[in-house]
């Protein structure tokens, strides 16, 4: 009986995690490191946007003080 | 460099947003797939989206308190950037219907259209729109801040009703909604992982700031425009 019962645990457990392999999710990409490329492309954009956005701040704090001291 | 604080803490939570958002471990659902990573992005369109309305409303109220052309200026400029997100929003949800209600889901292109959320989410973004045709209509600066900041108190009224209360009512695709689950569409906070809130969290903050960002570039070069009719 108690080895019946472990036969069966140890199925489930097998068959959850099989269920759990199935969903395909990108691993590859993952192992092989290339979602590092994808990161690295994504901050380049991100720190681009910000520093063109942290100029324009800049340019702004120049117009504000020509308009306002005079 | 003291009050450029939080435009530091904007960079840096979306670049945590980034490496973590793509390189953190999520759950394993199907149908979403490695897809339940927009949450980092397309939702907090979203919620970057209500906050600047939520602002715009507060500064609009504040200029039929005392009919500061000032606040007039704030409120125009955070529903602006409130639409900006919206929009993208909208285009990326665009891009994640495809892969997941559509394609994985087999649902419709017809069930995808009558999706209440997106028909909310479509009004309220045509309210705003609304909101700047009317601004544009006006030559006369005292009744278009009067009467653009009257509008704007209803537009936010109608806001929540449409992408949060009916949707709610009637069901929708969205995870969460009554049908598929019980809550409210795309508001469970039960439904979420909690390594994925470690993310998400500090992603919506990130993006707002964002947001707040760009839309006091914009009060400010407004603010230099009319400075003969502020300093009046």
């Amino acid at each position: 009986m108690n080895k019946l019962a472990t036969f069966i645990l140890l199925l489930l457990i097998a068959v959850s995690a099989n269920a759990q392999n199935e969903i395909e999710m990108a691993d590859t990409m993952r192992s092989n490191g290339k979602i590092y490329t994808v990161v690295a492309v994504c901050l380049t954009i991100l720190i681009g946007l910000f520093l063109y956005v942290f100029s324009l701040d800049k340019k702004i704090s120049k117009l504000e003080k020509e308009n306002y001291t005079k | 460099m003291k009050k450029n604080w939080w435009k530091i803490s904007s960079f840096l939570l979306l670049v945590y947003t980034i490496i973590a958002g793509f390189l953190f471990d999520v759950p394993r659902l199907p149908i979403l797939n490695e897809t339940i990573r927009n949450l980092y992005f397309h939702v907090c369109m979203w919620f970057g989206m209500m906050i600047l309305f939520s602002v715009s409303f507060a500064y609009s109220i504040k200029y039929l308190k005392g009919f500061d052309f000032r606040n007039d200026i704030i409120a125009s400029s955070f529903a602006n950037i409130g639409i900006l997100f919206g929009i993208l929003g909208y285009l990326t949800g665009i891009l994640w219907v495809n892969v997941t209600w559509i394609t994985d889901q087999s649902q419709s292109l017809g069930s995808v259209l009558k999706e209440p959320k997106l028909i909310g989410a479509a009004i309220a973004l045509l309210i705003y729109g609304a909101y700047f045709v009317l601004r544009g209509s006006f030559t006369d600066i005292d009744k278009r801040a009067r009467i653009s900041a009257v509008y704007n108190i209803f537009a936010f009224a109608m806001l929540f009703p449409s992408i949060w209360i009916i949707p709610r009512i009637v069901g929708s695709l969205h995870p969460g909604a009554p049908g598929s689950d019980t809550g409210n569409p795309a508001l469970d906070r039960k439904d979420l992982d909690g390594a994925m809130r470690a993310v998400f969290y500090p992603a919506i903050i990130g993006w707002t700031l964002l947001g707040v960002w760009i839309a006091g570039l914009k009060i400010r070069i407004d603010y230099i425009k009319n400075k003969n009719i502020i300093n009046e």
